[in-house]
């Protein structure tokens, strides 16, 4: 079934053009890979999915479960199952993650006409979703990105992930900043959620993530459109080739 | 900082005062204005010795030569000072001696305030509360089981009474009725308030808890408090505060005396939620508050703890004098403002005694149109080798329209003294409100979210059950900030 489908695609920022038609269809259990060269406007195509303010579709159309979501509120698409890992995460002083995931999941079962969860259930549900994922009880008390390191970030993103059990994880820049054994306990987190319904975005710089999270579909993305499609043999080709050989202007 | 930060942080509309509910029940009221003559009314109709009448009209005499002060960063509607009523009381017939006695009116409005009056809830929630109605103590509970301790805790009428002896030795001994215009006019007039007792080496075995409630139109609130903790004791005390939606303003002013002795400390947590007058800054109190500790024993320490989101216009600075030796003062303040509330709020920490420390916590939340200053000083004395204080001030805007200041007075007269002072003032940023929206948390919880965390380091310091209505009440005054 499909999940999301994007069609010519424009959006702009400030005022200047960065997504220039891009078309993109995501079933149902894939695991789709857009590469690209750095400021190509990657993290523009994430914001622009999940309805960021300041980033505005000026062309084509966004469906998401079968709905229009141009004019989606960020927080519905959220709870309808849209889910961004960020590359920067902001910190929230004085928030523990326990507090704040509460917040996240309470909110989406409200939405969904779900009581809310018993305090005992979910932290027991939370602790033990962390351990996976190398996140204590200690660290589920800091507060929400609140000096953690690059590692500790990207667990927490990944936590939050397998928390909301999300249909569609945007994953951005997943492995920046990680060591080769911070980006395996990631790519376990992401992994575990893998069940032949859920889907991942992956958008990266570099291969070295997808060794780890195979991808069905690679999409090579310059100029604000995909430029070449193929199977995951197409990452390793990038990385032999480099971006040039793909993107010089005859995409 | 993100560069797309366009979160419509905005004013909206603020006339949700929960609380706004006028209880109709027959009061008994002196005539409008304020003479020797109303004050001889007061006195009178709360049978008081005639030292304390005459305290009252040597504040008066007094109150006449002074002038309102002006220094504040407050702009209001000039007060007609004659044209308030000073004593407004609920009629009864005699005074309850339980709960059952009391009008069933009164006790409905408690219930929508939330007060665990009723005996059960009291026991419940282990709460001793002396309720101050307009200016009248209604009811006290719990008072045997604290007795026994040698712990006195009732209204202020009912100590002048029972305990005059200890009333005549501290009433304004922290505060003198020539302290300040406003609290030399509590001074005159004040119709009520709490008095607390702990004696030598007891510690309080509950929170002790005033809710105070301005009800009938026009009229001047001036309670008087008075805390005594003796050697080696120990206290936490509660005040929260609520008045009725009034189109006219209400004037509150009163006066909150600490007397620490050695080795004892007292805990003083309020949360206030007074009336702030609706979007456009019509109604609401008026909250010219005196509040001062003395720290007067070795090793004496008071805690301030403060969660202001109500009252149009707030001046207020709980201050703690360090004269004994390393006796200790804090203060942990969040101070909310929306739409057209001003507040002008902070504290004074006087060092004295040698070893003395202070720390000031102080947070600011301003939104809407409102207005916000913290203005503080910290005073060391020659006398006080190796004092030091902390102090932290962080502002916190939502939205365009407002405004935060940061006005700290330091005055330090002894060279081994530290003096330190950080502050910091912040928006809500679009990436934090991006984020949690993204998790699907809608925009009022995120903001709340946000402002509850900015303030954890004062909340924690509330007691429980405080530290959960407070974090509520937070979420209410910015309802409507982010549209």
């Amino acid at each position: 079934m499909v999940l999301l489908e994007i069609e010519d695609l424009h959006a702009s920022v400030n005022g200047k053009e960065i997504i220039k038609g891009l078309n993109l269809v995501i079933n149902e259990g894939e695991v789709h890979a857009i590469m690209g060269p750095n400021g190509a406007g990657k993290s523009t195509l994430s914001y622009v999915l999940t309805g960021r303010e300041g980033y505005e579709i000026t062309g084509g159309r966004i469906k998401f479960k079968g709905r229009d979501i141009n004019d989606m509120p960020i927080e519905e698409r959220a709870n309808e199952g849209l889910f961004l890992s960020m590359q920067y995460p902001v910190e929230i002083p004085g928030v523990s993650i326990t507090t704040f995931l509460k917040h996240a999941v309470n909110a989406n079962r409200k939405y969904h006409n779900l009581p809310e969860l018993d305090t005992f259930e979910f932290i027991k549900q939370v602790r033990q979703d962390g351990k996976l994922l190398g996140i204590d009880n200690d660290m589920l008390k800091r507060h929400v990105n609140v000096g953690f390191s690059g590692g500790e970030k990207k667990r927490l993103e990944a936590l939050q992930m397998t928390v909301l059990k999300p249909s569609l994880a945007i994953l951005d820049e997943a492995d920046s900043g990680l060591d080769i054994d911070a980006m395996k306990v990631v790519a376990n987190g992401v992994n575990a959620l893998r069940d032949g319904r859920r889907s991942l975005l992956i958008i990266t710089h570099y291969q070295r993530l997808l060794n780890y999270i195979e991808p069905d579909f690679v999409h090579i993305y310059a100029d604000g459109k995909i430029v070449k499609s193929g199977d995951k043999s197409l990452a390793e080709k990038l990385e032999k080739l480099g971006y040039s050989n793909f993107v010089c202007g005859n995409g | 900082m993100s560069s797309n930060e366009k979160p419509e942080i905005e004013d909206l509309s603020g006339d949700k005062y929960k609380y706004g509910f006028v209880t109709d029940i027959e009061t008994e009221t002196a005539p409008k204005g304020l003479n020797e003559d109303i004050i001889k009314f007061i006195s009178q109709k709360k049978r008081e010795p005639e030292w304390l009448l005459e305290f009252r009209l040597k504040a008066f005499e007094h109150w006449k030569t002074l002038t309102e002060p002006s220094w504040a960063k407050l702009d209001y509607k000039k007060i007609d000072y004659q044209d308030l009523y000073y004593y407004s009381a609920p009629k009864q017939k005699a005074a309850p001696k339980s709960l059952e006695e009391v009008d069933k009116e009164l006790l409905r409005t408690y219930e929508k305030l939330g007060i665990p009056l009723k005996e059960q809830e009291a026991l419940a929630g282990v709460v001793a509360v002396d309720a101050v109605f307009d200016s009248v103590s209604v009811a006290t509970t719990y008072r045997a089981k604290l007795a026994e301790q040698g712990i006195i805790f009732c209204s202020i009428t009912e100590a002048v009474r029972d305990h005059p002896e200890l009333i005549k030795k501290y009433i304004g001994s922290v505060v003198p009725y020539t302290d300040n215009f406003f609290a030399c006019l509590n001074s005159a007039v004040f119709t009520d308030g709490s008095f607390v007792f702990i004696p030598k080496n007891v510690k309080s075995p509950l929170e002790l808890s005033t809710y105070f409630r301005i009800n009938a139109k026009n009229t001047g609130q001036f309670e008087r408090t008075l805390i005594v903790a003796e050697d080696n004791s120990y206290v936490s005390y509660l005040e929260g505060c609520t008045a009725p939606q009034r189109d006219e303003n209400q004037l509150h002013a009163a006066i909150v005396e600490i007397v620490v002795l050695d080795n004892a400390e007292v805990k003083y947590s309020t949360v206030q939620n007074w009336y702030p007058g609706d979007s456009e800054g019509r109604g609401g109190i008026y909250n010219f508050v005196t509040k001062r500790a003395a720290c007067r024993g070795i090793n004496s320490k008071v805690s301030w703890t403060q969660v202001e989101t109500g009252s149009a216009v707030t001046w207020k600075y709980p201050s703690c004098i360090l004269q004994g030796d390393g006796s200790s003062g804090e203060f942990y303040s969040v101070a909310i403002t929306n739409n057209k509330q001003q507040a002008d709020t902070g504290t004074k920490m006087i060092h004295i005694g040698k070893n003395t420390t202070s720390k000031i916590i102080s947070k600011g939340i301003s939104a809407g149109f409102s207005n916000q200053t913290y203005r503080g000083l910290v005073k060391v004395l020659p006398g006080a080798n190796k004092a030091r204080n902390y102090s932290q001030c962080d502002s916190l805007l939502i939205g365009r329209n407002c405004g935060s200041h940061t006005i700290p007075y330091m005055e330090n007269r002894n060279k081994t003294a530290i003096i330190e002072h950080e502050a910091t003032t912040s928006k809500i940023s679009e990436e934090q409100l991006f984020y949690c929206l993204q998790r699907g948390i809608g925009e009022e919880d995120a903001v709340g979210l946000i402002v509850n965390g900015f303030c954890k380091e004062v909340m924690q310091h509330l007691p429980m059950e405080f530290a959960i209505e407070a974090a509520k009440l937070i979420n209410i005054s910015l309802e409507g900030t982010v549209g």
